[in-house]
């Protein structure tokens, strides 16, 4: 019934980390309920562009298919989200797929995003609970604070803010939003809190917290609404009072 | 302190903007509008700021210093970012962009202002009503010091928004929009102080 419905890609491909980049256009039949996931693997199943000509399959990311792991993300029709919850039927044709180019390029559409796994490390935004005995049970957790930090955990390590963020860039060492949001998060916990300072010295360092511009894409761009400009802003208050105690002095805080 | 020294120049960019920039701003605008009361009233008032004393200290520790800190630093901000308010053009990423466009041309707009009036008062020339008519009878130079003080009061009342966030004042969303409408109040207020002023000397 669809026979003649099609569905058009123009893809910015690229062969290394090093070449040029270039755009090559498909054009496949439409099939109802695609996703860009969907059509990406019939290309692979059949890698001709519209000018008859066979060429490599594209490459890209992907792992979860539901929008929780991250992997997947791509600038799609010009902005950056994530190619499993994108329905072919949902966008404008032809559909431009690129890669997120704030980070490395590996193949195609497949980039690097180990700068935001290092980030992680750098904020230490993890819970150190190990240790040579049994520390016991840690303390509870009000369950409207619960409540209030999932929306931080829910952090997918997706890469759309920083790619949306103006002075994440080559010529600027701003670490982005996605980071500063995980220290709000285990500054919160009532364990995590113990640890509170090292985070916030970790992120008021050069290339912190202190480089973000306000330009607030970030918020606007997050795929898991996570209220990223708030936690900078808090945790713009939080380092103040860091700076204030680090400075004149007060207890171990 | 060493390896924060980022976080504390950004820290100290902000505040400058403000404390001592920002307060300088609301006295020079001030003070220049009593040009509205006629040439007399003028001259009485910029003769009170230039025989103030201890003058060159406080110039060059309320402005000079304080003004050449945060364009340094400022240039090397604006030109850090690689601006998108094309392909994301959200209200706050446009102000993001006019945040830096506007400093670049209060830059252009001071270095000249300052060249015009404070370096020709130091080789000798008055500054009074009739430097400030003679400079704008020009319709050239109405036009430039019309943008360049409508630039400096807005790169104002939008840095004052971003102060207080960068300082951790506005935190929540709401308070941040309520922060927004207050700036637009100083932007619109004092422009019109700066314009009014403006025509007083033509």
């Amino acid at each position: 019934m669809s026979e003649n419905k099609t569905v058009k890609f123009i893809v910015t491909r690229q062969d290394s980390p090093d070449s040029a980049p270039y755009d090559e256009e498909f054009e496949l039949a439409y099939r109802p309920n695609m996703n860009v996931i969907s059509a990406l693997m019939e290309i692979r199943r059949n890698p001709v562009n519209t000018k008859g000509q066979t060429t490599t399959p594209i490459t890209w990311d992907s792992n979860c298919l539901e929008e929780v792991c991250g992997a997947c993300s791509m600038v799609i029709n010009g902005k950056p989200r994530q190619s499993c919850s994108s329905l072919v039927d949902q966008l404008e044709q032809p559909i431009r797929l690129e890669p997120m180019r704030t980070f490395p390029v590996v193949r195609d559409l497949q980039v690097d995003r180990s700068r935001m796994f290092d980030a992680l490390k750098k904020v230490k935004a993890w819970i150190p609970i190990d240790g040579t005995y049994d520390l016991g049970p840690g303390p509870r957790m009000p369950e409207k604070k619960r409540q209030w930090a999932y929306e931080l955990s829910k952090c997918m390590t997706c890469g759309v803010c920083l790619e949306a963020c103006p002075n994440v860039n080559s010529s600027s060492s701003f670490i982005g939003p996605q980071p500063l949001s995980q220290v709000r998060l285990f500054n919160a916990h009532p364990t995590g809190e113990m640890n509170r300072s090292e985070r916030l010295e970790a992120i008021m360092g050069d290339g912190g917290l202190a480089n973000c511009g306000n330009s607030q894409n970030c918020v606007q761009s997050c795929p898991k609404g996570i209220p990223l400009t708030t936690s900078i802003a808090a945790l713009n208050r939080d380092t103040t009072i860091q700076a204030f105690r680090n400075f004149f002095g007060s207890d171990n805080a | 302190m060493a390896g924060n020294r980022e976080f504390l120049n950004r820290r100290l960019h902000s505040l400058l903007g403000v404390i001592p920039i920002g307060v300088f701003l609301l006295q020079h605008l001030v003070v220049n509008h009593f040009a509205t009361g006629g040439a007399e009233s003028f001259n009485k008032a910029a003769d009170f700021m230039g025989n103030l004393p201890f003058r060159i200290i406080l110039e060059t520790v309320v402005i000079y210093l304080p003004i050449l800190f945060h364009a340094i630093y400022g240039l090397y901000i604006a030109f850090t970012a690689k601006n998108n308010a094309g392909k994301y053009g959200y209200f706050r990423n446009w102000m993001f962009l006019l945040q830096r466009v506007s400093g670049v041309i209060t830059l252009i707009f001071i270095t000249w202002h300052v060249w015009q009036t404070r370096v020709a008062a130091a080789f000798g020339a008055h500054v009074n009503y009739d430097m400030m008519a003679d400079i704008l009878s020009s319709p050239f130079m109405f036009g430039f010091y019309l943008i360049g003080i409508i630039s400096t009061i807005f790169h104002f009342a939008n840095g004052l928004w971003s102060f207080f966030v960068s300082w951790g004042i506005t935190v929540s969303p709401r308070s941040q929009v309520i922060s927004t409408y207050f700036t637009i109040g100083v932007f619109v207020i004092l422009s019109i102080v700066g314009i009014r002023t403006l025509l007083a000397f033509v």
